[in-house]
């Protein structure tokens, strides 16, 4: 299988990755915004944002730490946020595997989610490329996303100090989150997932160093995972 | 909200910026071609899905701005934000809708 287009792996990689900026950037100018609202310096938020690389998880650190939840339980429900990321490298694996040890590393750098999904397909749909090719698309497609994710954190942390109470920006980072759902919930068991993480979470809120999110959260993949064991069992379409 | 010490902020950098590299290494760097167990690879399609509204849900409920008390605006806000994020299936949609919501009802009712 060939695609009709003469353009290399790499360019085809940063074509499929620039919608993705327009998702891209204002969270990373909210995660500046709100970095630098926590009291982290420009320098902080910028050592984070690019060491970590993923929005959904530096935001719950942050979001955790400036409640005065211990930095065990910050730093454990921020990776456990990341989770998914194990499941990307997992399935990534027979495309990327056998690439040199040094691509494989920068790879997990910089692995996002659209990454990730843009790689998936393009790999389904290009099965004569040879490693050497997936990777240059890989990289392709992170070659916008990633550095304008920088560039619009140290954007948003610039001008966060200057955005006053009015604004409400305490409720941009639930917002967010929260629109982030709509999507995601595209199965019952999903859907199973995202209720029980709730319920077990706000029953729980009682408890001490917020572990009750990291508690709803697991309530939730586990409530899930059986949802879908349950219906596939009974033949449903899933 | 309270002020976040040096030492807890930059052990929460490191360590999550070395745990999310492991995690992202993980099979692709270190288990190679074998396969995930599938019941592992079931609880993993879960954990945004899951992580995600458990960290949500509290600040909704009792949001910091309003010192924990239920409010109008925001718990509005938030359900325009997921019916029309689960409706259109958008992101940026969901957020525009949710943000004009929060700003209109902390007008009209704050």
């Amino acid at each position: 299988m060939t695609t009709k287009t003469t353009k290399s792996p790499y360019w085809q990689g940063m074509a499929a990755g620039a919608p993705f900026v327009l998702v891209v950037v204002p969270f990373a100018v909210l995660f500046g915004v709100v970095a630098t609202e926590a009291g982290l310096s420009l320098f902080e938020t910028m050592v984070m944002t690019s060491l970590v690389v993923a929005g959904a998880a530096q935001f719950t650190a942050v979001q955790l730490l400036s409640e005065g939840a211990p930095t065990l339980i910050a730093l454990v429900t921020a990776l456990a946020v990341n989770l998914r990321m194990a499941m990307y490298s997992a399935s990534l694996t027979p495309h990327l595997g056998s690439a040199p040890v040094r691509h494989r590393a920068v790879i997990a750098w910089l692995m996002v989610d659209q990454a990730y999904a843009c790689g998936m397909l393009a790999y389904e749909r290009n099965l004569a490329w040879s490693a050497a090719q997936k990777v240059s698309f890989y990289f392709g497609t992170v070659s916008l996303i990633v550095p304008l994710w920088c560039a619009a954190t140290f954007a948003g942390a610039v001008v966060g100090e200057a955005i006053p109470p009015e604004f409400a920006l305490d409720f941009a980072v639930p917002i967010t989150f929260l629109a982030m759902m709509g999507p995601m919930l595209r199965t019952p068991a999903h859907m199973v997932a995202a209720v029980a993480a709730i319920t077990v979470s706000l029953v729980l809120a009682f408890l001490p160093y917020s572990m009750g999110v990291l508690v709803g959260g697991l309530a939730g993949m586990i409530a899930g995972a059986e949802a879908e064991r349950q219906m596939a069992r009974r033949g449903a379409v899933i | 909200m309270t002020e976040i010490s040096n030492a807890a902020l930059w052990t929460v950098i490191i360590g999550l910026g070395a745990g999310s590299f492991l995690l992202r290494f993980s099979f692709l760097g270190l288990i190679g071609d074998r396969d995930l167990p599938y019941w592992v690879l079931r609880h993993l399609r879960y954990t945004g899905v899951a992580v995600i509204p458990a960290l949500v849900a509290p600040l909704v409920v009792w949001p910091a701005a309003t010192g924990g008390a239920l409010d109008a605006p925001r718990l509005i806000a938030a359900l325009v934000t997921v019916a029309v994020g689960l409706a259109f299936r958008n992101v940026i949609a969901a957020i525009l809708a949710g943000g004009g919501s929060l700003y209109l009802g902390l007008y009209l009712l704050g």
